[in-house]
């Protein structure tokens, strides 16, 4: 079932009615989820995520602009109509029924034609249950279980009612390390089993990027970036996206653009044929440094962290907006011993100019980007 | 160097202890010795024998009986209705958003209003004088019933008048507490029920009942307590001679039998006093074997 945002706006009136400080959470948001795929909305904390989430399951009423599942238009239908599956951040499983009775709660809501006889029911609990591996476990209750497998009955009860659309509310970030690996696979494996349209919320760029189909950038309740992880990746439309995905972080430099060249500092580090001239924000991703003893962008060496197969190099530079620049570089390159500074050739395609004032990408004439 | 922390321990316990030992354990055992000392002096400090004639002799007044009789009608008919009314309250409550709080205000006046003025409001409620047959006597006469004197009337008026007044009193506290409790349960379980298509009623007797059994029991188990040892209601309502109103209560027996016009019988109080004590500590441990089986963690 594909999922289509039209014009999709909520904003929620200011406590004070004398101030207009109206909170505009989700502002004008179109774009379609095809079907069966898996969605990670992305975005920092307080951006509207869990705002758009809840417009899309109907448990908020959207200010302006339409829901559609598929060709229905469920604006206006209350959750319970739409048929979605929702996982909550916090579960919210019943703490007082065991797992068999939280997973079969939501079909023994089902009434008149709809409501199933009880070997229907176990068949279907069963389901889920092997689905999400807890088959094990049905008569605990969810205090007697790990934060992960808590997670999968979440899971279960989202999925045993075959939803046409399931949510994920920040479904990992309640699991440990460890444990928010194994759990995202998971979620991957179910999604693909069941093929059921999936969108799940979470600030953590790697999660998202990892297990997604397409991923949703926001910020301040606006959508900045759809696309696939790692095309979004590559071509980031503007600083911000480029900022957020992406561990170690993209390192960004005052720089500036004269006759077709980047320079920062004094240094021209780069040909950027096509770029007007004037100010401009040098986002260069942590793998695009390559040492080289002639290379054309020198920075001062903080010390050197081995990390097995890559080497993270710490340097630092004056023009860098943040205190260190990190650049990650394959082990078999060997810094000079002692060496206090270190030079670099960049790599075109992992450096991303933006516009100083709005912070809009720079497109460069050529085959890239 | 343990054993000296031992008694360091102890030293800090001292006066805690002394006065739990003077005020609490102390009281409690000389009531326990005094109903089976048999005709007791306080005056002469003598007594004549040891054994269970005050047991008796409690067990066979038909005022004691009379007290007893009316406290457990009190107990059986204000305890689960109390507690019924304030559920539906405080469910009402908390599902409406406007004047929330001023209700919340309202319902918790009674609370903190004095005892002997609230009774005496019931009195000019329900009392028929000379001169006015009282505010409920007004209404019963629109539906073309009554007169009744509800104070000095016939026994089921003036025991629907206490249940009532009762109930009137406990509600507050109960209020208070189970709209907490119901505030206290996580939003997200009823977005989540909402969301698989709960209706109303199921989400009330599945979800909301279960999360908030543990204060309903404890609401339970003290207000058997709180039953078991009621007095000054009846004595507001009936004033003080509440035996020849037939509305005494068990600790009203025992006042009486201690301090009452025909008082000074210590050993028939304590017997009395002691009597209660096992009601009421029957009552709680079966209050807590059924508590277990059924609130939830």
């Amino acid at each position: 079932m594909k999922v289509v945002l039209q014009n999709l706006t909520k904003v929620f009136p200011s406590r004070d009615k004398k101030s207009k400080d109206d909170v505009i959470a989700v502002n004008d948001f179109n774009f379609e989820i095809p079907d069966g795929k898996l969605i990670g909305l992305l975005g920092p904390s307080g951006c509207g995520k869990s705002t758009a989430l809840n417009l899309i399951s109907g448990l908020l009423r959207p200010t302006s602009g339409k829901v559609f599942f598929g060709d229905d238009d469920v604006t206006d239908l209350p959750p319970e109509n739409r048929g979605v599956g929702l996982v909550f951040q916090s579960y919210a499983l019943y703490p007082h029924l065991t797992v068999r009775q939280n997973i079969m709660f939501p079909l023994q809501n089902l009434k008149g034609t709809a409501r199933l006889s009880r070997e229907e029911i176990d068949r279907r609990v069963l389901e889920a249950a092997k689905l999400v591996q807890i088959e094990g476990l049905m008569e605990r209750k969810p205090g007697e279980m790990s934060g992960g497998q808590q997670q999968r009955v979440a899971i279960a009860r989202a999925v045993v009612k075959m939803p046409r659309v399931l949510l994920l509310d920040e479904p990992l970030s309640n699991l440990d390390a460890r444990l928010r690996l194994q759990t995202r696979e998971e979620i991957r494996r179910i999604q693909r089993d069941t093929g059921i349209t999936t969108v799940f919320v979470t600030h953590d760029q790697e999660e998202a990027m990892s297990i997604s189909d397409m991923i949703v950038v926001m910020k301040d309740g606006v959508v900045h970036q759809i696309g696939k992880p790692q095309q979004v990746y590559d071509d980031p439309v503007n600083l911000f996206v480029s900022k957020f995905l992406g561990t170690p972080p993209i390192n960004v430099f005052e720089g500036r653009v004269k006759g077709g060249a980047l320079f920062i500092g004094d240094e021209r580090v780069l040909d950027v044929p096509g770029a007007p001239d004037g100010p401009v924000w040098a986002g260069i991703r942590p793998e695009g440094f390559i040492p080289q003893a002639d290379g054309p962008f020198t920075c001062a060496l903080s010390g050197v962290e081995v990390m097995g197969r890559d080497v993270s190099v710490v340097c630092r530079h004056p023009a860098c907006a943040s205190a260190q620049i990190r650049a990650i570089v394959s082990s078999e390159i060997r810094l000079p011993e002692g060496a206090t500074s270190v030079r670099f050739s960049l790599k075109p395609h992992k450096v991303f100019l933006f516009e100083r004032d709005g912070e809009a990408r720079i497109r460069l004439a050529g085959a890239k980007g | 160097m343990n054993k000296e922390n031992n008694l360091k321990g102890w030293l800090y316990l001292l006066p805690a202890l002394l006065f739990l030992g003077f005020f609490m354990v102390y009281p409690l055992v000389d009531v326990f010795v005094y109903s089976f000392e048999e005709g007791y002096n306080s005056a002469s400090q003598t007594f004549f024998g040891v054994g269970l004639y005050n047991y008796a002799y409690v067990l066979h007044d038909p005022y004691f009986l009379q007290a007893l009789k009316n406290t457990f009608i009190l107990v059986i008919i204000t305890v689960p209705l109390s507690t019924v009314i304030a559920l539906v309250i405080s469910v009402g409550l908390n599902s409406i958003a406007p004047l929330k709080k001023l209700y919340q205000t309202v319902y918790f006046l009674p609370y903190v209003t004095n005892t002997l003025a609230v009774g005496l409001v019931f009195m000019i409620l329900f009392k028929k004088t000379a001169y006015t047959d009282g505010l409920a006597n007004l209404v019963l006469a629109w539906f073309g019933r009554g007169p009744v004197d509800f104070i000095d009337g016939p026994y089921w008026a003036k025991m629907f008048v206490l249940c009532f007044y009762t109930i009137w009193v406990v509600l507050p506290f109960k209020i208070l507490i189970l709209t907490s409790a119901l505030a206290g349960v996580n939003q997200d379980y009823y977005n989540a029920a909402k969301v698989d298509g709960t209706s109303a009623w199921r989400i009330f007797y599945k979800i909301t009942l279960p999360m908030i059994s543990p204060m309903i029991f404890y609401l339970v188990i003290t207000g058997f307590i709180g039953a078991f040892k009621a007095y000054s209601d009846a004595v507001a309502l009936f004033g003080t001679n509440l035996n020849a109103a037939e509305m005494n209560t068990i600790v009203g027996y025992v006042y009486d039998m201690l301090y009452g016009d025909s008082g000074g019988y210590p050993s028939y109080a304590s017997a009395a006093a002691i009597i209660l004590f096992a009601v009421v500590f029957t009552i709680t441990m079966i209050n807590l074997s059924i508590s277990k089986k059924n609130v939830h963690y």
